[in-house]
């Protein structure tokens, strides 16, 4: 049987959805980040946000138990990361799948539910049934239903967005990992899939953690970001975040925050190339 | 046209031929669809070149054809995966270790033809095919290695299929991705060798490439697929040793050609389908 009621999977109250004390990580001998500490609570909805190459995927890496802490310690639900993998979806960053892919959109969210499981899958076994309606549910959820039954590779941007979205819900992970989701999407698609995962957030309760590049499509979705930058990080409220100040220590070197009229931060300083990313448009 | 059919399998090569056939077929069908599905033809070429040297080095020693076939292309299948990738998969340097050794191979092999100078003729058939020669024995140990293949497939096939379509969820889902890799590499190796016995080393993309690649234009769901491509597979080999029985055109083009046809039919049909 395929396990897909959260039944025993609720924590215990109080618990943060992650806890990172003083933690550090390093790849390959070099150090990416060190002296992390963040707390994300339960049903928050929190977007990563650093220039390339700061350790945004990394941090990631380490929440799914991937990466090992050279330093400090990491708790998922009040869990060691590798502990806590079932109650983590993750979806990858990947620009998009190949078109000549013919794989069904509904069989591809059904390898999140029991992929790693070793045996063939026997039909008309019983159980097919819930598996079969736990997908019509996730396909609803994120508004994929109507071209669940055509090949992924056919799909627009967006929609394999949605569908990759489906597969880190079908088990009902309690959070949900996104790795530059955004990444190659039009700015239409950017704010419907950002607002798809505040709502997953708010009406399944689900802790998300998104990795983004540029903050201003998913601004008004937010609850708070983490601000990678100068090998650490901060956490906080966007607008007390995304400040001069702050991002300025972070930096260890002059940056400046604008604000357009319409609400739209713009980070801007003497090594643009690392922080031109919210520019760029 | 029913005693043709009589006379056809009333000779016992004829009768090792189709059963050796059947068995390289539905082999060939099961594996193709994940080499389809997984991007990795070019593997699967080098690995039927290396059959060549394999093949050519067991009758040099007096060895079954297919003992030799079988050892050296799962030995390159292991050889590729092991050089080919680091913890995470890197297309580039897998398709430099994948030329790498084929060069190799394809050397080694005239190497061999020319230390057995009674061989030259046999060249053709383990470059091209043939399928006269197949003796009981060969067939029983086809019929090892199919069983061994499509076990092992069962067991791990729906983690394989999961990594082939999306390595880095599969991984964070805890799916052995580097060992499952290889082992899948082993497995093509003995689809390859199976197969290289009747179509020839060149040749093996009849059975293993076209009727995955037809299957998976006509049908998106993979078990359905996979049932299609043996299916489409054996449609293949039957067509080809019949013709080739009563015509003498050599197998090795009957089997490719009737492929050719059925996967110019599939793409034919999806575009209509389409429309």
């Amino acid at each position: 049987m395929v396990q897909i009621a959260p039944g025993h999977q609720q924590a215990a109250v109080g618990t943060a959805a992650l806890r990172l004390e003083d933690a550090a990580v390093s790849r390959g001998g070099r150090a990416i980040w060190s002296g992390v500490s963040v707390r994300v609570e339960p049903g928050e909805y929190v977007a990563v946000l650093g220039p390339n190459g700061v350790g945004k995927s990394t941090l990631l890496q380490a929440i799914l138990g991937l990466l090992p802490l050279t330093a400090g310690s990491i708790e998922v639900f009040g869990r060691p990361p590798r502990r806590a993998a079932s109650l983590v979806g993750y979806l990858p960053q990947r620009h998009s799948f190949d078109s000549s892919l013919r794989l069904r959109a509904r069989d591809l969210v059904r390898l999140g539910l029991d992929g790693n499981r070793w045996g063939l899958p026997v039909p008309f076994a019983p159980g097919g049934r819930e598996i079969a309606k736990r997908l019509d549910e996730v396909l609803e959820v994120v508004g994929a239903s109507t071209y669940a039954r055509r090949p992924v590779g056919e799909l627009s941007g967006g929609e394999q967005q949605r569908i990759l979205i489906a597969r880190a819900l079908v088990r009902r992970p309690r959070m949900l990992l996104m790795d530059e989701p955004l990444e190659s999407l039009d700015l239409g698609n950017q704010q419907a899939i950002s607002s798809l995962a505040a709502h997953i957030c708010r009406t399944e309760g689900v802790t998300v953690i998104m990795v983004a590049h540029d903050v201003n499509p998913i601004l008004p979705d937010l609850d708070r970001v983490i601000y990678m930058a100068g090998g650490s990080a901060v956490i906080g409220r966007p607008e007390d975040v995304i400040t001069t100040e702050k991002l300025s220590a972070l930096y260890n070197a002059h940056v400046e925050v604008l604000r357009t009229s319409d609400g739209r931060l713009f980070v801007v300083g003497q090594q643009l190339e690392a922080v031109s990313y919210h520019a760029h448009d | 046209m029913i005693d043709a059919l009589g006379e056809l399998f009333s000779y016992q090569f004829m009768q090792n031929a189709f059963l050796a056939g059947t068995v390289a077929a539905v082999v060939a069908g099961i594996v193709g669809y994940f080499v389809v599905v997984r991007g990795e033809a070019f593997a699967g070429h080098t690995l039927s070149v290396v059959g060549f040297p394999g093949a050519a080095g067991a009758i040099l020693l007096g060895l079954p054809q297919l003992l030799g076939l079988a050892v050296m292309c799962t030995a390159s299948g292991i050889g590729i995966g092991v050089l080919g990738r680091g913890a995470v998969r890197d297309r580039h340097a897998e398709s430099a270790a994948i030329g790498t050794i084929q060069a190799f191979m394809l050397a080694l092999g005239f190497f061999f033809v020319s230390l057995y100078k009674g061989l030259l003729e046999g060249v053709y058939s383990i470059l091209f095919g043939t399928f006269l020669g197949i003796t009981r024995q060969q067939v029983l140990l086809l019929l090892v290695i199919a069983v061994v293949v499509c076990a092992v497939l069962a067991v791990v096939g729906r983690p394989l299929l999961f990594l082939s379509v999306d390595e880095s969820a599969a991984a964070a889902a805890g799916v052995p991705v580097r060992a499952l890799s290889i082992a899948f590499l082993v497995l093509l190796g003995l689809a390859i060798a199976s197969t290289a016995l009747i179509t020839g080393a060149l040749l093996v993309f009849a059975l293993l490439v076209m009727p995955a690649a037809a299957a998976n234009q006509l049908l998106v769901r993979p078990g359905q697929a996979m049932i299609a491509s043996v299916a489409i597979a054996l449609i293949i080999i039957w067509t080809g040793l019949t013709i080739s029985y009563f015509t003498d055109l050599p197998i090795g083009f009957l089997v490719t050609g009737v492929g050719f046809v059925i996967y110019l039919l599939a793409r034919l049909m999806r575009r209509f389908a389409a429309a």
